[in-house]
């Protein structure tokens, strides 16, 4: 009990710092591709997207190349403050990040290309900003698509497994997030424990789509 | 004084190009012609939603596009009252946020109050509180027309107006548009595909074709002189049943 408990309050505080980022980060990413044709767009694309069908073990042996120790950013960060990602809770939500990107990316970037392009042109002609035009009116207008993003972002940062074990390993108390402690539950015997946390899981990701769903559910159409 | 607005441009779209110049004195100067003749993308050439290749757009002192000189105004600053043809109110807000966004600070008090006039004005004062989806088509019309009107525009450009309006409401609406230039004593530029409308409505009448201004002038001269068949029946027709009266 005592294991279940402290891996499904990792696992929220990885999956939650996960979202908050892919909220600010996603968000503007999908603006940015939805509303600009710039140089290297389609590979910017290319590369958000590429975790989708990369096996997780990649992303997350990228993200030691990246991160770790000797990474190429994590090496300089290490050298100066003494602090590197890996083996930490804050290694497990960047592998989230990293994951669950796409899902918001892809998702929010469809809703705020379906608003019409009338609006956002009328918007200027009644002199509003681009901000003032993308805060009052494309992002409202986008908004349940912007939420789903959301929403299956978390869920799916919720399940991350592979990317996780590259870059946080599987320390129970400060790593083992749900769906690690279930394998190693499993692998030593304990049958009931991993029961028990994966219907935790499935409770839990089925609920927030669920309540998601009709959190959105169409205000004015 | 310079001329209410003059305007020149080409702009080509694949197959398609449209090369105009017309120029007009205050009053109510309608574009006409059938569907695809290059009326609407005028209109987005005017209010700086698309740029041309070359031309110059002029509104009254003001110049708002000239390749030449480089000069391209941003659609916030080409001080335009533009109501879309299917009129583009928010669905997000209610009928007074829609009129309300127009303003620079949407929720001062002084925005409200000026909401609230043009509320009153145009008789949409039980429906503030409206969403578009619960609105009429003559309703929305009004609201979009009371949005153009709170960015306190310079110019009006109205892209078939009465389209969603019904027969029975037409005719009323013309005479309120007509007052409205009148009270406002703005350059009013009116698209329409109807010829009696067209007709009933102009100061100032330019015929589209095919991308092309095939005649321009008052409405008497071109019924005296018509250079296009459809307005040469038409005006025959007209002949036949003399008696219709058009506001000379």
């Amino acid at each position: 009990m005592e294991t279940l408990l402290t891996a499904a309050r990792l696992s929220l505080l990885v999956s939650l710092s996960a979202t908050v980022l892919i909220g600010v980060a996603g968000l503007a990413l999908a603006y940015l591709l939805a509303s600009r044709n710039f140089r290297g767009k389609h590979l910017l694309d290319a590369l958000i997207s590429v975790p989708l069908v990369l096996p997780p073990t990649v992303v997350g042996y990228y993200l030691v190349l990246l991160l770790g120790r000797e990474g190429w950013l994590g090496g300089p960060i290490y050298r100066l403050t003494g602090w590197s990602a890996v083996f930490t809770w804050q290694g497990a939500a960047l592998a989230a990040f990293v994951v669950a990107l796409p899902l918001m990316v892809r998702v929010s970037r469809a809703a705020i290309q379906a608003v019409d392009r009338d609006l956002v042109q009328l918007s200027a002609t009644l002199g509003k900003s681009e901000w003032e035009t993308a805060w009052y009116v494309v992002l409202p207008l986008a908004r349940q698509g912007i939420l789903a993003g959301l929403v299956l972002s978390f869920a799916r940062a919720l399940g991350e497994f592979g990317a996780t074990l590259m870059i946080a390993g599987n320390i129970p108390g400060k790593t083992s997030t749900l769906p690690l402690s279930i394998y190693t539950a499993f692998q030593n015997g304990d049958d009931a424990l991993a029961q028990g946390m994966a219907l935790l899981l499935t409770a839990i990701s089925a609920a927030v789509i669920y309540f998601a769903n009709r959190w959105t559910a169409s205000r004015w159409l | 004084m310079a001329l209410a607005l003059s305007v020149r441009f080409r702009k080509t779209f694949g197959e398609f190009s449209l090369d105009v110049a017309w120029e007009a004195e205050n009053g109510i100067v309608v574009l006409f012609g059938p569907s695809g003749a290059g009326k609407s993308l005028t209109f987005q050439v005017l209010a700086g939603l698309v740029t041309p290749e070359e031309g110059r757009v002029q509104l009254g002192d003001t110049l708002l596009f000239d390749r030449e000189a480089g000069v391209n105004l941003p659609p916030r600053e080409r001080a335009v009252g533009y109501l879309f043809q299917h009129h583009a109110l928010f669905p997000h807000m209610s009928a007074e946020e829609n009129i309300r966004f127009a303003h620079p600070v949407p929720r001062s008090a002084e925005a409200g109050a000026e909401a609230e006039a043009l509320l009153r004005r145009f008789h949409l004062q039980g429906l503030a509180r409206q969403h578009p989806r619960a609105l009429s088509g003559g309703q929305r019309q009004r609201v979009a027309l009371a949005r153009a009107l709170m960015r306190k525009p310079r110019w009006l450009l109205l892209d078939e107006p009465l389209s969603a309006v019904d027969l029975a409401l037409r005719r009323s609406i013309r005479a309120e548009l007509k007052q409205l230039q009148r009270s406002l004593a703005i350059p009013m530029v009116l698209v329409t595909h109807d010829l009696g409308e067209a007709f009933a409505m102009a100061d100032y009448l330019v015929i589209y074709e095919g991308g092309r201004v095939t005649q321009a002038g008052s409405p008497e001269e071109i019924l005296r002189n018509p250079e296009n068949s459809v307005i040469a029946e038409w005006a025959g027709n007209a002949r036949v049943h003399g008696g219709r009266v058009f506001s000379f």
